[in-house]
């Protein structure tokens, strides 16, 4: 599939996965992957802590936007802005109850006692207007893609069901309308998708075929390709003789562990990417291991190389 | 007798906190399964477990009943799966002065959303939990995995969480003018109630009433229990294990984790660092330097695999002294990472002695 057209499919995509996949790793991947492709890219950060920005080599982001890659020219391609927020549920939640008539008297009374009462009574109504916030910004057009590191992948589903939720719990009430609204925009393929990621091990993999099923089902939310980190890249000949190599002892014992060790992670991780292919029939994508270094924007960089070949292989 | 042996012998609680997909569930099975053969009465309050790892527990049901586990250890062994909402009901049960307030309270819709699905309640009804098996007599170490969340000291909050909301103005205003089952909600209060009805609707708005009228008297009960169970969680025989693998956001949100704690006056006793690849001699410069003299030979997938894993693993290093700078009185223990999914008591009691040797 050609990269422009991918990217085109939709105006949202939601990135979840179970905590320790690379979520964060692979929303701003794409990031980089839909900017070289000349959109121009809003990041939002939904789980709180910061952690997208250095990736970019940027200072932490805040709540109002900031740029984390400046539209730029490189090698004769236009190359997208890339932009970056948090949407705090609390945030939200203050936000969207003083646009909706909570006048001075509630401000009196103590705010935040009110707050909880809203959120309890309402179970859902942060995550619910979290979601409303990024339907206002897609429904501006502010951006050509908006991309969200959303909740690890057991909140992810609670979070993307809350719609539903609050509108069956609130019958009456501008909430429900917010509710309804939100309903649609989640359920509407050319505006959002739910981009689950995981690694290549057991836990992660079931986790992610649970939620793949359970959002098809009782979300009605569209899955875009799934996108498996961490993939130790192939390495040849680990079953073949080390005693002959120009090394000390030490070090060809080193080689033979490291081979054996290499050899027995990836006969692994076959195993389970087999697996993740028979049960679960959607397309994968996959983006090597980084060794070694901290993420950055040079490793984003292969990343996004990566991942704009497994669009291509689509 | 190794550090890790001393904490499990020298204390009544033990924590396993952490960010998800470190192993936290695993680590806590098997602190557990080591306080067994050291002869203890042990209990392991587990949440959300992988599937294998629950089976392997014998715990597949959701029934909130410690279920005793065999195996070869001279003390025994339980596990529970916490089911948070039959946990609250038994709370409210027991605060209640009557039967009929307790299903009074128990049928209310916010009631439900209180205990189904309110963030922190799982942190909560697992400090009950832990109070509870504590109090019970029954076991000399109950020990403890704390729910993934978003929020560190969401744990340490918990046990406020109830009385917090009792504490609440609304609350004040919806049970303070008049005594009875007919109260009269002042105006101002009114005026308050009718804007949350105009937002979230009528019916929500009143079953929140009738929640915190339902409540009523039963306040001092909840903020009397929080409090025990906050000095349990300072007490010197609760122990807090930090459980972190050695990528770096995950050493990130353990460092964080630590300030909080600190912040509460709390520390971690231990950092369990799961996940660690093999320890080798070779220097990842050296490695590089194979990795590109022998490239082409016999050995060079192996010198490939080799500069990979050292330079993953002297940053896992660097990232686990840091980590240890945070906590310098933590005792650290390392467990390699491992070839399987746990998922027989064998590979319990395996990663126990990896704990503890």
């Amino acid at each position: 599939m050609d990269p422009g057209h991918f990217f085109a499919s939709s105006r949202v995509l939601v990135v979840a996965g179970k905590g320790g996949v690379g979520k964060t790793v692979t929303a701003a991947t794409i990031a980089a992957a839909a900017s070289r492709c000349g959109l121009s890219v809003l990041l939002v950060e939904v789980a709180g802590r910061s952690a997208a920005a250095p990736m970019f080599g940027a200072r932490p982001q805040g709540y109002e936007e900031s740029v984390l890659v400046h539209e730029a020219e490189r090698n004769g391609i236009r190359h997208g802005e890339i932009r970056g927020r948090s949407i705090t549920p609390d945030d939200a939640l203050v936000e969207w109850l003083s646009s909706h008539g909570f006048n001075r008297l509630m401000k009196r009374m103590a705010k935040s006692g009110i707050l909880e009462v809203v959120a309890t009574a309402t179970p859902g109504i942060k995550d619910l207007l979290v979601l409303g916030r990024i339907r206002a910004l897609e429904s501006e057009g502010v951006t050509d893609l908006i991309i969200v590191d959303a909740p690890a992948a057991g909140h992810a589903l609670g979070f993307l069901r809350s719609p539903a939720g609050v509108r069956d719990a609130a019958r009456n009430g501008t909430i429900h309308r917010q509710a309804v609204d939100v309903l649609e925009f989640i359920g509407d393929p050319k505006r959002l998708q739910l981009m689950l990621v995981t690694i290549a091990e057991e836990t992660p993999i079931n986790e992610l075929i649970e939620t793949s099923y359970a959002v098809e089902d009782e979300v009605g939310v569209k899955l875009a390709p799934v996108v498996i980190n961490g993939v130790l890249p192939k390495c040849d000949g680990l079953d073949r003789s080390v005693a002959r190599a120009k090394a000390s002892r030490d070090e060809r014992s080193d080689l033979a562990q490291a081979a054996a060790f290499r050899a027995s992670r990836a006969a692994l991780q076959d195993e389970q990417l087999d697996r993740l292919g028979a049960e679960l029939p959607l397309p994968q994508i996959r983006m090597s291991q980084i060794f070694g270094t901290e993420i950055g924007p040079d490793e984003i960089n292969v990343l996004a190389d990566e991942f704009l070949a497994g669009i291509e292989a689509l | 007798m190794t550090d890790y042996r001393k904490l499990i012998e020298s204390h009544r609680v033990i924590i396993c906190c952490g960010t998800g997909g470190v192993g936290k569930t695993t680590t806590s099975a098997a602190t557990a399964v080591a306080a067994a053969q050291a002869g203890k009465r042990a209990v392991v309050v587990t949440i959300d477990p992988a599937k294998r790892l629950a089976d392997a527990l014998g715990i597949a049901a959701l029934d909130n009943t410690p279920r005793l586990i065999d195996g070869p250890w001279s003390g025994s062994l339980s596990a529970v799966m916490l089911d948070t909402k039959s946990t609250f009901d038994e709370v409210v049960r027991r605060h209640a002065h009557d039967e009929a307030q307790a299903e009074r309270i128990i049928g209310n819709r916010f009631y439900r959303n209180v205990s189904g699905t309110l963030s922190g309640t799982q942190d909560y009804m697992a400090v009950e939990k832990l109070n509870e098996l504590h109090d019970s007599g029954h076991y000399d170490l109950v020990v403890v995995d704390t729910p993934p969340t978003r929020d560190a000291l969401a744990f340490l909050e918990a046990p406020k969480m109830l009385s917090r909301l009792l504490d609440n103005p609304i609350y004040r205003i919806v049970t303070a003018p008049g005594r009875g089952p007919f109260k009269v909600i002042n105006t101002a209060a009114q005026q308050v109630l009718r804007q949350l009805a105009r937002v979230v609707g009528a019916t929500v708005v009143d079953e929140a009433v009738a929640f915190f009228q339902a409540f009523e008297g039963m306040e001092e009960g909840f903020r009397d229990r929080a409090n025990a169970t906050i000095e349990l969680l300072g007490d010197e025989r609760t122990a807090f294990v930090l459980v972190a693998s050695p990528r770096a956001d995950t050493i990130d949100e353990a460092r964080y984790f630590l300030r909080r704690l600190h912040c509460a006056d709390l520390n971690a006793s231990a950092v369990v660092v799961n996940r660690m690849l093999p320890q080798l001699s070779t220097t990842p410069k050296r490695a590089t330097e194979l990795a590109v003299s022998l490239a082409g030979s016999a050995a060079g997938g192996a010198a490939q695999a080799l500069a990979d894993l050292t330079a993953t693993s002297a940053g896992d290093d660097l990232r686990i002294a840091e980590l240890q700078n945070a906590a310098p009185d933590a005792l650290t223990a390392r467990v390699p990472m491992l070839h399987d999914d746990v998922h027989d008591i064998d590979s319990l009691a395996k990663i126990a002695r990896l704990l503890t040797d």
